[in-house]
């Protein structure tokens, strides 16, 4: 794969927004930086679709919209089918000379419509591969509708219907390894990426794009609203979630899993790998752990994180420390 | 009378196949679809069509018929024609989006193998599938025999594309009595059905920039479709889409009459089928394959002298209601014969369409309900001899003992 694109500040500075400002996202929304910085990235023409959530909500109140490109919106759970129509047409139109540039297509879709009730059209696009990039930006709950849990939820996190309570601390379920899932599709490009690191965003998307077949990005993007924390502090919490291995940062590229720079160093250098507790404190969704009550959870999840961190650094061929 | 200028072939066909090549002839380009019985022949039939490079189209098998009527609606607003088809759990499955699809205003084409919903499970013939789905914003084509779905089929793509209407479109056959059975059908060259269809023409519409643009996905000219759309406009476009189904009856006709310039073949004006209906004193109302049935059962009586007709209602949705009014104002006692049931609601579905379209006539007929052949159950000629014998009575004695019947059951 070539990658002749750098994406400096001063390039992506000068490209015009596809994903302009006027849409309602709340202040600090991780998921609305995550989309302009993915949409920076884009090569050419390109057809976005969106399943429903936060980003079509606030995008795209009629009469209005914040795209510059052609969108659609259908429903919830089926934002790779949406795809995977888009797919068809333009390689219909192709075959029969009604099309002659390429097109990309750009599937978002959030963690409920990713982890739970879109989880089985994103099968269908993926094993069928269709080529599309599919991107899942992850606030960790169906923020949309209030804050309820969802299965890309993590352990611990109080929603309003995992809520922290007299004896029940929160959700009981870990996070499901979603983007393991997507590998195990033996799809060409699996990533995750944080907001944090807008670089790394942009890289990762124009790969999904330049690959032939589907890609998947996995973008952490955190929400004030949800989260529980002051509207400043979003990029701060996505880097913090590096930090402490709690998202890491990788990609896999036919089947091949390499760390990304900003997890790499931490793999290289353990001491900087810090530890989950400062990342939970930052969030007052899991302030519930902070109680003398409750405490040994933050042990569980650093165990878990740990966890799945050496699995990771196994699959990257990197030692477990 | 019609000029039959054309040269046709006869093929024996059955309802699924028949339909898979009109969609062959028709010029679509993608087709996404997930089998279920007894729609499973369409499916194999087209797909055999592009493993053989018959076809150009684009065949998607998705993982759920969620996703195939997903993927046709995307690929409709991307600007191509699009041809999926279902039944039952299938179609129960598509509910969602059969909603979003007319909404967006996508003018997919769907055949449906009528089939009874579970539980219990049951693979055979009702129309429970499809008249559940009355209310979802498509024109629903109802026809009596396999010829009937070839023609419709490719009627379907010049009605549901044309920008008076721009509504998708299901054209429902009988399971099995339908879907499997073999007919002599007449088709049409590949050339002839082509030009009937010809390309999809898209619409131009008002961007949010104020500029005319193509209906479609376009990069060039990018449009928002499917946005969030609350109390202040929401209304408006449903709205719209009921100004949209008022176009469809005359587009409906002007299609099927130059159809029949083509083919010769004619079914009622294309709205309903009359038979024998003009001095009848008696009717019976139904949809789909019965009506061969019943026709044969109306000469009988007619033989004896007895002025019996029947009205076989085509399109379902929009519901003709002038026409079925004229037609069946000046009958005495009318059975409307239902192959599904609204339980609770005191008949079934095409029953209350009917009584609502005779309440403003002035002669008021008698109009009673006979539910009949849930999940596959046979109506022979008898079980319709004896509505007849009943709708006799009723003229007859000016009086109806019971309103609503079950034919055909153990009770």
């Amino acid at each position: 794969m070539a990658t002749t694109w750098k994406f400096t500040a001063k390039e992506i500075v000068e490209k015009p927004d596809l994903f302009t400002s006027g849409h309602r996202a709340c202040a600090g929304c991780g998921p609305a930086i995550a989309l302009r910085q993915i949409m920076k990235a884009t090569r050419g023409p390109t057809i976005v679709t969106n399943a429903t959530g936060c980003m079509e909500v606030v995008s795209t109140i009629y009469p209005y919209t914040a795209w510059k490109v052609p969108w659609i919106h259908t429903a919830f759970e089926n934002a790779a089918a949406n795809a995977s129509g888009i797919a068809a047409a333009l390689k219909a139109m192709k075959r029969k000379g009604r099309l002659q540039e390429d097109i990309d297509i750009i599937a978002f879709a959030g963690d409920g419509g990713t982890f739970d009730i879109g989880i089985q059209a994103l099968s269908g696009a993926a094993e069928r591969g269709h080529d599309f990039l599919y991107v899942l930006y992850d606030n960790e709950a169906y923020m949309n509708t209030g804050i309820q849990r969802s299965g890309g939820t993590p352990h611990g996190a109080s929603t309003t219907t995992s809520p922290a309570g007299k004896v029940i601390p929160g959700k009981r379920q870990y996070k499901k390894a979603i983007a393991d899932i997507m590998v195990a599709h033996e799809i060409p490009y699996v990533a995750t990426a944080s907001i944090a690191y807008w670089q790394d965003v942009l890289m990762k998307t124009r790969k999904g794009l330049e690959v032939e077949g589907p890609a998947f990005l996995h973008v952490l993007a955190p929400c004030p609203r949800g989260w529980r924390y002051d509207t400043s502090k979003t990029i701060e919490i996505a880097q913090l979630a590096v930090e402490t291995c709690i998202f890491p940062l990788w990609e896999s590229t036919d089947g091949q899993c390499s760390l990304s720079p900003q997890s790499k160093i931490v793999a290289l250098k353990p001491e900087r790998k810090r530890p989950v507790k400062e990342y939970l404190e930052t969030q007052r969704r899991f302030r519930h752990l902070l109680t003398p009550e409750f405490e040994s959870e933050i042990d569980n999840i650093q165990k878990m994180t740990d966890k799945r961190w050496n699995k990771l650094l196994r699959r990257c061929n990197l030692v477990s420390l | 009378m019609t000029v039959v200028s054309v040269q046709q072939n006869v093929l024996a066909l059955n309802g699924d196949e028949a339909v898979a090549l009109a969609v062959k002839q028709s010029d679509v380009d993608v087709v996404a679809a997930y089998p279920i019985t007894p729609q499973t022949i369409i499916v194999e039939r087209f797909s055999e069509y592009v493993a053989d490079g018959e076809v150009d189209t684009e065949f998607v098998c998705t993982e759920s018929e969620h996703s195939a009527l997903t993927a046709c609606l995307t690929a409709s607003a991307t600007g191509v024609r699009t041809f999926t088809a279902s039944a039952s759990a299938g179609l129960a499955l598509m509910h969602e989006i059969l909603y979003v699809t007319s909404g967006c205003r996508a003018p997919v084409v769907m055949a449906i193998a009528n089939r009874a919903l579970s539980a219990p499970i049951n693979i055979h013939c009702d129309h429970s599938d499809s008249m559940v789905e009355r209310d979802s914003g498509w024109i629903q084509v109802y026809v009596e025999n396999s010829q009937e779905a070839y023609d419709s089929i490719i009627q379907a793509f010049r009605i549901a594309e044309n920008p008076e209407v721009l509504l998708p479109v299901m054209v429902c056959l009988d399971a099995f009595f339908l879907s499997h059975t073999l007919e002599n059908v007449r088709v049409l060259s590949d050339d002839i059905v082509q030009g009937f269809v010809g390309l999809r023409k898209i619409p131009l519409v008002a961007s949010h920039e104020g500029k005319k643009v193509p209906f479609r996905l376009d990069p060039e000219n990018p449009i928002t479709i499917g946005p969030l759309d609350l109390y202040d406009y929401y209304f408006e476009h449903k709205r719209q889409q009921e100004e949209a189904m008022n176009h469809a009856p005359q587009v409906i006709k002007r299609v099927h009459d130059e159809y029949a310039q083509l083919s010769g073949r004619r079914y009622g004006n294309g709205l309903i089928e009359t038979y024998e209906l003009e001095d009848a004193e008696i009717a019976a109302v139904c949809v789909g394959s019965t009506a061969g049935t019943a026709k044969t059962v109306v000469d009988e009586l007619r033989a004896k002298g007895v002025k019996a007709g029947l009205l076989r209602l085509r399109t379902f949705r929009p519901l003709p209601t002038a026409d079925v009014k004229e037609a069946l104002e000046s009958v005495r006692a009318i059975a409307v014969m239902d192959r599904s049931n609204s339980f609770g609601g005191n008949g079934g579905p095409v029953f209350h369409e009917i009584r609502h379209i005779l309440y403003d006539s002035k002669t008021h007929p008698h109009v009673v309900n006979y539910i009949y052949g849930l999940g596959g159950r046979d109506m022979p000629q008898s079980l319709i001899r004896g509505i007849y014998r009943d709708l006799g009575e009723i003229s007859e004695t000016d009086r109806v003992e019971s309103r609503v019947h079950f034919a055909g059951v153990r009770e």
